[in-house]
């Protein structure tokens, strides 16, 4: 077959660049329109997603029920009430800051040891033994009338334990 | 020959050129891995396309919908179960492809494009086989899937949005599943089929395996044979003895399904499938950061760029390039497990002595990956200046040294840990 374009009137040099790089210029919109596209579907997801807490005042128990420094598990708020030596409460969350684990509490070691990757945690939540890089999160707790009542809605990052974490009567 | 044959013969030459040469016909060249991944990859299609029309995937039936697979539909148990071993034989069949490519100098000039799209595959099957370990909704599933998804957390700038992305949301639950489930039955296997396709064109363009080179006859051509039968014929008796194995092995040997998920409980040990064993070990002993980012981001680097940098492929079709490099082969591999098991030991011990914990975003990251980046270095010079080695040999003696560290880690892993992760006698 004789190609004709190069017969008859070759379209200029220019006129064939510009249309090259529209075309070029077009392709990429369209990668880019279904990019967007693809990641606002995505994205809708997350919203959607996000845990309902109807109820996020959890009742622990009253302040007689728990003696200083132990450790009490609270499955309805998955999370644990940790009464330290002087009578205040901590609220630990249970889920390992190192990759998401679910920590249960060692009676006999007297640390929270995580059956990921083996990190511990002591009474306050802090770090005893890597790989956790940081203590685990704590939820802020309140005491009305003797009664111990944690506000699950956020788990609070920290650093480090202060005394401010947790509550006395 | 009769037409009909004719045609089924064309269809074959497509993949395959008309002829090959003779000498890469050779079983203890490519030991036929490549065939074996191909023939695993059919198997996977196969068995997964029956499971899918069993399989719900929404998180309260998925479960359920697995026990209904394995006790109720006739074959169904051996049906998973091939699909399961398929999987897990494919990890290691590839890993070998890879070190058999690298052994005999295949990603030199030629194949580097190749040996990229290896990689991608490579990684693309890993992230196949991770994906349908969250499928079943089990113990085993749901955790490894939250210790996953919290390690791309820990990446920086974007880890965050990474996490939620996959995750469908901040928490583990019915989008996370939707999200795997399109991953695995769709995404993957799409994607991973054209690039197996670009896979074999490249080896075909390539001229076929790579041969030996020939100094005193560089013009000969090595002679000749025509692909059908030779090559067509050996591909279908590794193929078919390979199918026979896996479905021998599917009958005897069950797939682990764990009781259904539970949110409010790691199972104890809680560990990664064991093609992520040598992941979790990293976990175990540096900071989060350099054990899911740092290191794995220097290590595909590395793999990604070593048939670009120059002279690094061995002696084509000549396993470890020479005799020389056979030796220096062995002795990376014993010294590479003695140092491999030296290290885990002592990190244990410090591990174990530490009552407090000191900065481990320096002695648990930037302290080990610069006394990695010295190390090699020195021993690249080391091996290359004072030992006389050539690149490529040093080269390899690193992606062995790389495979062999890996493999003590999965043993490790697999056998050595107990409750907690501590090492234990198995
Ligand atoms: C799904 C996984 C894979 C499949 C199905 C596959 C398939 C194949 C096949 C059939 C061949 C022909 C020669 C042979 O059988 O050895 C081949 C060659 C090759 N593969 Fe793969 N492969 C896979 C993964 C990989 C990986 C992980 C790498 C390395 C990063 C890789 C790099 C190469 C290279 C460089 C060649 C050319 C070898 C030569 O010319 O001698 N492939 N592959
Ligand atoms: S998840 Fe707890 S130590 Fe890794």
């Amino acid at each position: 077959m004789v190609d004709n374009r190069n017969n008859d009137t070759p379209p200029g040099p220019n006129r064939r660049q510009f249309l090259n790089r529209l075309w070029a210029f077009f392709g990429v919109v369209a990668l880019v329109e279904f990019g967007w596209l693809g990641l606002s579907f995505l994205n809708s997801r997350k919203e959607r997603n996000k845990p309902v807490k109807t109820e996020s005042i959890v009742t622990a128990g009253a302040v007689e029920q728990f003696t200083p420094a132990t450790v009490t598990a609270v499955p309805l708020g998955q999370f644990y009430l940790a009464c330290l030596a002087d009578g205040s409460f901590l609220a630990l969350s249970r889920t390992c800051t190192h990759l998401g684990c679910s920590v249960p509490w060692d009676e006999e070691k007297n640390q929270f040891v995580c059956p990921c990757h083996g990190s511990t945690f002591n009474l306050t939540g802090e770090v005893l033994s890597a790989p956790a890089p940081r203590p685990l999160d704590y939820y802020p707790v309140r005491i009305e009338n003797g009664i111990v009542k944690v506000d699950i809605s956020t788990p609070q990052k920290r650093g480090r334990f202060e005394s401010t974490q947790a509550t006395r009567i | 020959m009769p037409k009909s044959r004719r045609s089924i013969t064309d269809l074959i030459l497509h993949l395959h050129p008309p002829t090959v040469p003779e000498e890469t016909l050779r079983f203890n060249l490519s030991w036929g891995l490549g065939g074996m991944a191909v023939m695993l990859v059919g198997l996977l299609f196969f068995t997964g396309i029956l499971m899918l029309l069993v399989y719900q995937p929404s998180t309260d039936q998925a479960y359920t919908s697995i026990l209904i697979l394995t006790r109720e539909v006739p074959f169904g148990l051996w049906v998973r179960n091939i699909h399961h071993w398929s999987a897990n034989l494919l990890v290691v069949i590839s890993v070998l492809h890879l070190l058999r490519v690298a052994l005999t100098g295949a990603f030199g000039p030629g194949r580097r494009l190749n040996w990229v799209i290896g990689l991608f595959l490579l990684f693309l099957l890993l992230s196949s086989n991770f994906t349908g370990y969250l499928l079943p909704w089990d113990q085993l599933a749901y955790w490894a899937v939250t210790i996953c998804t919290s390690m791309l957390g820990y990446i920086p700038f974007c880890g965050q949005w990474l996490q939620e992305l996959f995750r469908g949301g901040a928490e583990i639950g019915p989008a996370t599943l939707a999200n795997f489930f399109v991953l695995h039955v769709a995404f993957i296997p799409g994607t991973l089929f054209i690039l197996l396709l670009w896979h074999f064109w490249l080896v075909r363009r390539a001229g076929g395996l790579v041969q030996i080179k020939k100094n005193d006859a560089p013009e000969a051509p090595s002679p000749r044979v025509s692909t059908v039968p030779n090559l067509v014929m050996r591909e279908a008796a590794v193929g078919l003895a390979l199918v026979a194995f896996v479905l021998t092995l599917a009958i005897f040997w069950n797939t682990p399904l764990l009781e259904q998920a539970n949110p409010g409980m790691s199972p104890n040990p809680a560990k990664a499938p064991w093609y992520f064993m040598g992941f979790q070990e990293l976990l175990l002993h540096l900071h989060p950061v350099f054990a899911v980012f740092v290191w794995p981001l220097l290590g595909a680097a590395a793999f990604l760029c070593v048939p670009f940098w120059r002279d690094t492929a061995l002696p084509t079709g000549v396993w470890f390039g020479s005799g020389q490099g056979r030796t220096l082969a062995a002795w990376t591999t014993a010294i590479g497990v003695v140092a491999t098991l030296t290290l885990i030991l002592i990190d244990n011990l410090l591990l174990g002595s530490a009552t407090a914990v000191t900065n481990t975003f320096v002695t648990r990251g930037l302290l080990p990956t610069g006394v990695l980046m010295v190390l090699s270095a020195g021993l690249y010079s080391w091996l290359v200046k004072k030992l006389n080695y050539s690149r490529a040999e040093t080269v390899m003696a690193g992606i062995i040294l790389v495979l062999v560290t890996l493999t003590v880690c999965t043993i490790i892993g697999v056998w050595f840990r107990g409750p907690e992760m501590h090492l234990v006698w198995p």
